[in-house]
This record gives C-alpha cells, sequence and structure tokens, in this order.
C-alpha cells in the first residue's frame, strides 16, 4: 500500500466518523481534535476504522502520532498498513 | 385504525419538517419501528410507530412543516381490514395551528416513498432544504452511494432556484432550541449545586490497564465509566431520575441516561441510553459510541430525544476543570463532570499528583434537597473510585 493509499483511507474513514467534514478541507497539519472537532469517542472510532481497514492496532500512547494527515501517514505506513 | 401522530420532539420544540417517509401504504410496522424523517432545530430525528400495524395511508407530505400532533399516517391495527371508512384525520387529532397542510391521504405515492431511507450526510440533508434540492434526485458520490454536501452544492449551482433570501442557518436555529429550552429551565426550575473533587486514578489506571492488552473496538473510555457510576448512583437515589410534569416529579422506573454529545461547529444534542441501569460497562460504552456515531450522522430517534431520565454532561478527557449546567427539563437532574485535572492529593500521611475530576450536580429544589445530592454524589464516588465494581 502506498502512502497515497494510506491518506486516502485515513481521510475516508475520518469523513466517515463526521460525516460534517469535508475531505477537501482537511489540512495537512490540521490537529484531529483541536482543529478538527473529534471527540475522545471519534478518535477512537477512528482508531477502529483504521484498524479494521489497513491492519494496524494503534495503541493508546500512540494517538497523538495520528493527531494530524502528515503526521499519521508515515506512522501507519511505518506499522505495515495494508501489507 | 388509528391516526399516528406527531410525537414529542424534545423540549420546546414544537415543529418539525417531513423530510422523509420510511415507509409506504401497505407495509407491516411494529411498535419502535422508525417510520419517518422530521429536521428538527436540532437536526434530522426519525420517528418511530408506537404500535404494530399496517400503514394505510401517508397523510402529510415531505417538505412540509408540522407541528406535534399533526397526523402523519393512518394505521390498521394488525386484523383489521383497511375497506371501511374513508380516514377522517382531522376530527380525530386537536386543532392543528395554522399552516399546517393537513392534506388528503396521499394517493399511492411511489414518488414520495421508496421505502428505503436515503443515506445522506446532516450537512448535505440541511443544506439540500435550504436550497430546496430533493435528494432522491441526487447520486451519492460517497462511497456506498451516500450524499455528501458536495453533491447537494454541486446541483445548487447548476440549478438557478428561487431561494428565498436568507433563511436562518441550521446553526441559528440550533441556537434558538438550546435558548428556548434553556430559559425555560432557568425560569421553572429551581437549580442548586453541589460539587465535588474527586481522585479518578483508579479509574483512569483501569482503563489504562484494560486498553493495553484489547483491541480499539473493545476499548472503554473514562466517559462510559463516567455514565456507568452516574446511572448506578440513580438508581439509589431515586429522586434524581424521572420527570418532573403536570402532576409534580415522578420518579422513573428504569435510567435512561442522556449523554450530552456536542456537535462540532457548536450546539449539542443529549441523547438517551434506554435502560441503562440494566447495562455493563461494555454494553454502556457500546451504546455511547452507537448514540455519538447516530448523533453525528443524524440519525436519532425521538424516544431517544425525549425518554432521557437524568443527563450527564463530561468535559472529555482535556480541557475545564469544571462546569455549572442548565437541567434539561422535564428532568430533574444534571451531572457535569469536568476534565481530568493532575492535583496534589493527600493519601495517608502524604501528598502525591492524582488525576482528580470535579463532580457537580445540578439539582432541581421541588424534587430534591442538598442532603439528597449528597447522598448521589457519593454513591458516585464509591462507584468510580472502585471501577472494578462497575
Amino acid at each position: 500500500m502506498t502512502q497515497d493509499d494510506i491518506r486516502t483511507a485515513f481521510i475516508e474513514e475520518l469523513t466517515k466518523i463526521a460525516p460534517d467534514i469535508a475531505a477537501e478541507d482537511i489540512g495537512e497539519t490540521d490537529h484531529i481534535q483541536d482543529d478538527l472537532g473529534l471527540d475522545s469517542m471519534d478518535v477512537l472510532n477512528l482508531v477502529t476504522a483504521l484498524h479494521q481497514r489497513l491492519g494496524v492496532d494503534i495503541p493508546e500512547p500512540d494517538y497523538p502520532r495520528i493527531a494530524t494527515l502528515s503526521d499519521a501517514v508515515p506512522y501507519l505506513a511505518a506499522k505495515g498498513a495494508g501489507s | 385504525m388509528g391516526v399516528f401522530a406527531l410525537p414529542s420532539l424534545g423540549s420546546d420544540m414544537d415543529a418539525g419538517t417531513l423530510v422523509e417517509w420510511l415507509v409506504s401504504p401497505g407495509d407491516t410496522v411494529h411498535r419502535g419501528d422508525a417510520v419517518a424523517v422530521i429536521e428538527t432545530q436540532k437536526g434530522a430525528i426519525e420517528i418511530e410507530c408506537f404500535e404494530d400495524g399496517t400503514v394505510q395511508a401517508l397523510l402529510a407530505e415531505t417538505g412540509k412543516e408540522l407541528p406535534v400532533g399533526a397526523p402523519l399516517a393512518m394505521i390498521l391495527a394488525p386484523g383489521e381490514s383497511a375497506a371501511d371508512e374513508e380516514p377522517e384525520p382531522i376530527s380525530a387529532v386537536p386543532e392543528p395551528t395554522p399552516a399546517v397542510p393537513v392534506a388528503e391521504p396521499l394517493p399511492a405515492p411511489a414518488a414520495v416513498s421508496r421505502g428505503a431511507a436515503i443515506e445522506a450526510s446532516p450537512a448535505a440533508r440541511r443544506r439540500a432544504l435550504d436550497l430546496g434540492v430533493d435528494l432522491a434526485a441526487l447520486t451519492g458520490s460517497f462511497p456506498g452511494g451516500r450524499i455528501v454536501l458536495a453533491d447537494v452544492e454541486a446541483v445548487a449551482t447548476r440549478t438557478p432556484t428561487s431561494v428565498p433570501a436568507k433563511p436562518p442557518s441550521a446553526m441559528e436555529e440550533m441556537r434558538k432550541a438550546i435558548g428556548s429550552a434553556m430559559s425555560r429551565s432557568k425560569r421553572t426550575i429551581p437549580h442548586f449545586y453541589l460539587s465535588q473533587s474527586i481522585d479518578v486514578q483508579p479509574a483512569m489506571d483501569w482503563l489504562t490497564a484494560h486498553n493495553a492488552g484489547t483491541p480499539p473496538a473493545d476499548r472503554i473510555l473514562l466517559g462510559a465509566l463516567f455514565v456507568r457510576a452516574a446511572v448506578r448512583a440513580a438508581t439509589k437515589v431515586k429522586v434524581m431520575n424521572g420527570h418532573y410534569g403536570d402532576q409534580g416529579f415522578e420518579p422513573a422506573k428504569s435510567v435512561n441516561a442522556g449523554v450530552a454529545v456536542a456537535l462540532r461547529g457548536g450546539g449539542l444534542v443529549a441523547p438517551a441510553l434506554m435502560d441503562a441501569e440494566r447495562l455493563g460497562l461494555r454494553e454502556t460504552m457500546a451504546g455511547m459510541r452507537d448514540l455519538v456515531s447516530r448523533a453525528r450522522a443524524g440519525r436519532l430517534s425521538n424516544s431517544e430525544m425525549t425518554r432521557g431520565t437524568i443527563t450527564i454532561s463530561s468535559l472529555g478527557e482535556t480541557g475545564a476543570e469544571a462546569m455549572t449546567g442548565v437541567i434539561y427539563p422535564p428532568q430533574v437532574a444534571l451531572v457535569c463532570l469536568g476534565a481530568p485535572q493532575v492535583r496534589p492529593w493527600v493519601i495517608g500521611d502524604g501528598i502525591v499528583p492524582r488525576q482528580v475530576v470535579t463532580l457537580t450536580l445540578c439539582a432541581d429544589h421541588r424534587v430534591s434537597d442538598g442532603r439528597q445530592a449528597a447522598r448521589y454524589i457519593a454513591e458516585f464516588t464509591a462507584a468510580i473510585t472502585d471501577p472494578e465494581s462497575i
């Protein structure tokens, strides 16, 4: 899975959990909680969705590493997303 | 045969716009089935049927604003025949307020109802309503065919519409609904408040250990422990759980725990987790996940919006340390929880840093006093400091 695929997956799962956010409005460095307004339940739903879709289990201490698109994509790639 | 009328939509929401039928004449319905979607000031709500039967006729058209009590459909009881009488919807309900389009029964509404829900995001629904775009005519671009905001706007920019000057935005409508419910609450409910700082370190340690070895789908949040503890306390201190109506306070038999969900862009809803006293911690967490996702997707039901018996409002895992809230009528208590803060705490002879949460119980003085409120807080504290027991 390429970094572009991971980016697409991340954006799709994020906009499923937050249907009122448009994909094109998500900036590279937007923080999913501080800027996009996700709460802790939304973050857990995102982690769950990424686990199911990419096979990457993100432990709680690592939640900050998926807080922005620009952090999440390399993190998920390094964890072997989709492989 | 009975007229199925628009039920209550929650405090101070006395009207809504019918946006979609989920059933057609001839369909069999059961108690609790969603039959229609009503757009309210607080987003779209699914309206549930009260009884079993067969839909004989739909009495209201989509796109029309309807007051609570307006006839929606004729429903035949099981075994009843449709042949006999012509429905007389108007005589069966109280005189509706003006501007109600109490229509003749609609003709076989193939075009109106498709029997299946249109999958659309709340933002798309609102925009479509504002712009007068028919969602049924759109093809969703989202995976699975779901209609999103961009699909509505794409059509709207192509099609010149006769949009009224500037309709109030969905946000303005929601602020109006919240303002009116909260003004009524402050005007009629003599609030009083008791607060306590609670050491939640045991609860947070327990959660960290539990979640470390658990796949994401089974992880639990502090908010679920709070709801569980609040529900347990409500089963023990019954004057905090129920509705205050014309006959005074009526304690509720079960605990329908309202969970305040902040919506992005502002506003909030507090749908209820029904019969929460029967749910264990895992089921409580699953129920809350489901409520939050449906609150985001605009798919809550009218019973969830109206049957809460006590509300829990938690500021989440980061943020301000305390909140004093406004009771959601006709309820009589609101449990407010600030975000956990690291604070010096005395344990034995020592002072240690601990995660501390401030609970503020807002209660109705017509129903209870400080002593009962203190007891509620003590029950909550006992539960949250012994997370194993929840």
